[in-house]
């Protein structure tokens, strides 16, 4: 049954004759471990493929909420986190591989006549392949991969007549922007795509017209490419999945802040696989930067090109080609020590680039309290935080309302006096809180809004209870208040919950010598005050 | 070729397909998993059920139905929206209110009230429903879907809406 099928469809395909052809075809005797690499590279190609697509499922590719479906697909989905950890870490594997498939036929010399454009399309691989990193570096839209981009742009824009015209064909003439955004989005998953897939087609092409090279003076009768050599490719595919997949579980991969234009404390750092062309960049100054920014990459990219060409020696066994290993060695040399120094170098990031908190989470008590005021006090019913819809009152992330708190403390008391003709009702709170909520309001703006809006209640009935019983008084958190007692960010690390709400109650009996004076809260508050703690 | 060697190249390939399957197999399996379940898993809600005051017991008619328009939070993936919705309030007695779901259960229409008749009509496909929700006549499968309700005092608290069962 199953062969008069298979009959059926190869009579009418003969799909069954091209896969034998494909598995059956004739390969060297001293084929074996050493050229599972470029299997593995196209393994490595797919599970991209694979989980780019999946991640396209649920991602917004606008700059306005590309970060956000990020952030959704890693903390809300399951298996989210999953997927983009092996897409993350998988383009760092692709590379890696790629590189150690070139490394092993530069050392074998398997590029020579007739197998020249085999290693020359296959450098057009690479840069392909570097090209997917650095497109899809901009796409979570985070500071790191805002501020990595505004590097990768700045340094196309050195190079001589051509510079310019790169960084326009970016659309990052006026900045990194949505013009940036959209171009480095359409060439990661339209044009890239189409150029690799049909580069691989071609590589694997040439591959099959000139046959595996084998090894010098081999001379055996050929084996057959199926069962043996899959056997080792399949192999060493799952050792590279195996690893990936781990590296995916285990590593989370990295979601820094929202990209902050005017963030001046981030320190802009390309991914490691480009770091030594960064680390290059600062040997040349002024006028020789142009060197190590263009002309030694671009030197090196056609020295790749040209190996075949350069390389005159005769075919011989991969122990006799010594100054092959040198170089080899000598490139693997200087590019480890430039990317180390590269590490080296970077300034530790300031303590508050804790990378990942929400832009609720970074508000100062005082701040997070207001914004429990501003929804107790159902300011929400006249008011919007830039979301959509109309209300009687204007929208309070317009500039027009962010003057200093003096101004909105009196407005909010008589709103009459401050605006003639004004709708709004006077605010009865004391003084303390409105000067909080004054503080929140000052810290809203149309990028944080939303963000601040999904703030969950919890923290925001917490913060006020922080703030009504005056804790900032001897601690801080979140860099604001007095340092009389601990500082409170990485309490939830230090303490579990139940060591918190006791404590509370009877300081000294948990931590003995304590200066705090017990506090008696009421149960409700008790729990939102340790909820809230919690959260940092 | 020997026999034994010959047997010895046998088992070797069987091996040797043996692991191709079995690795091809586990990778797959190891992508399609996680795969299904990202696709198909809904998403861990962010929020907890949200209660929103819509209007005042004593500024409804007694026995007739009456549209409240309020606004809800509305988490649609990544984007959390503020929208409007309405809902169809019948007010039993002092104490007794229902909130129904404006859309009719057989194809989503929005209903109207017919007050004459104190019934809903769904102009669609002309399903109606008494004021209790249940269905007159017309293709609406089972009952209005009535929203969740609380009360404190006398403001009326709406909650999410609570699909009725199968007629």
């Amino acid at each position: 049954m199953k062969r008069k099928i298979l009959d059926w469809v190869e009579e009418r395909t003969g799909i069954e004759t091209i896969v034998k052809n494909f598995l059956y075809e004739e390969i060297p005797a001293s084929a074996g471990w050493h050229q599972v690499l470029g299997s593995v590279a196209l393994f490595c190609f797919m599970v991209q493929a694979f989980t780019g697509a999946l991640l396209a499922f649920n991602y917004a590719p606008t700059p306005g909420e590309a970060y956000h479906s990020v952030k959704y697909i890693m903390s809300e989905l399951t298996g989210g986190s999953l997927i983009r950890g092996m897409h993350h870490w998988g383009a760092s594997m692709m590379i890696v591989i790629v590189v150690l498939h070139m490394t092993q036929v530069f050392l074998w010399g398997a590029y020579k006549r007739p197998r020249e454009a085999t290693w020359m399309v296959g450098c057009v691989l690479l840069l392909v392949t570097l090209a997917f990193g650095l497109t899809g570096y901009l796409l979570p839209w985070d500071n790191r991969a805002y501020w990595g981009t505004v590097v990768t742009t700045q340094i196309s824009g050195l190079a001589p007549v051509a510079g310019p015209y790169v960084v326009r064909l970016m659309g990052a003439d006026g900045g990194v922007g949505v013009v940036t955004f959209a171009r480095f989005y359409a060439a990661h998953t339209l044009l890239f795509p189409l150029a690799i897939v049909a580069l691989i087609g071609v590589h694997v092409y040439l591959v099959r017209k000139h046959g595996v090279a084998p090894a010098a003076g081999d001379d055996l009768p050929k084996k057959k490419f199926y069962p043996e050599q899959v056997f080792k490719d399949t192999v060493a595919a799952f050792i590279a999945f195996a690893i990936l997949f781990t590296m995916a579980v285990v590593l989370k991969a990295p979601l820094d802040r929202l990209a902050d234009p005017t963030d001046t404390t981030y320190t802009p750092r390309p991914d490691w696989y480009f770091l030594f062309l960064f680390q290059t960049l600062k040997f040349f100054e002024g006028k020789m930067e142009v060197v190590g920014a263009v002309v030694l990459p671009n030197l090196a990219i056609v020295g790749l090109f040209l190996v075949p060409f350069l390389d005159r020696t005769k075919i011989a066994k991969v122990t006799q080609r010594k100054w092959a290993m040198a170089v080899a060695a000598i490139a693997f040399i200087g590019w480890s020590g430039l990317t180390a120094a590269a590490i080296a170098t970077t300034p530790s990031a300031p303590e508050v680039a804790e990378g990942e908190a929400a832009e609720w989470a970074q508000l100062t008590p005082v701040e997070l309290a207001g914004l429990g005021y501003y929804r107790k006090e159902n300011c929400s019913a006249c008011h919007t935080l830039g979301e959509q819809g109309k209300k009687p009152g204007p929208d309070l992330t317009g500039s027009s309302i962010h003057r200093d708190a003096a101004w909105m403390i009196a407005h909010f008391k008589n709103p009459q006096q401050m605006v003639p003709g004004s709708t709004m009702p006077a605010t009865n709170l004391p003084d303390v809180q409105l000067n909080a909520l004054a503080a929140f309001l000052i810290k809203l703006n149309a990028s944080n809004a939303k963000d601040l809006r999904d703030a969950p209640m919890a923290a925001a009935e917490g913060a006020m209870v922080y703030h009504q019983n005056r804790c900032a008084a001897c601690h801080q958190l979140n860099g604001s208040g007095v340092k009389l007692g601990p500082a409170l960010n990485g309490l939830a690390k230090r303490r579990d919950r139940t060591w918190v709400e006791g404590h509370f109650a009877e300081p000294q009996k948990f931590s003995p010598g304590s200066t705090m004076p017990p506090y008696r809260l009421a149960p409700k508050d008790l729990e939102r005050l340790t909820s809230y703690l919690m959260m940092y | 070729m020997t026999q034994g060697q010959e047997q010895r190249d046998v088992s070797r390939r069987r091996f040797h397909l043996g692991v191709i399957y079995t690795l091809m197999g586990t990778i797959g399996t190891a992508m399609g998993i996680p795969a299904v379940i990202y696709l198909l898993f809904p998403p861990k809600s962010r929020k907890a059920e949200e209660w929103v005051e819509v209007t005042d017991l004593n500024s409804l008619p007694l026995g007739a139905a009456e549209e409240v328009v309020f606004r809800k939070t509305r988490v649609d993936g990544w984007k959390v929206s503020s929208e409007k919705t309405s809902a169809w309030v019948v007010k039993k007695s002092a104490s007794e209110v229902i909130a129904f779901s404006p859309q009719c259960t057989h194809l989503g229409c929005a209903f109207r009230y017919e007050e004459q008749k104190k019934t809903f009509l769904c102009p669609c496909h002309t399903s109606n429903f008494d004021l209790d929700g249940n269905v007159i006549d017309g293709p609406a499968p089972r009952a209005l879907d009535r929203y969740l309700i609380k009360l404190e005092g006398q403001k009326l608290l709406l909650g999410p809406v609570q699909k009725s069962p199968e007629a």
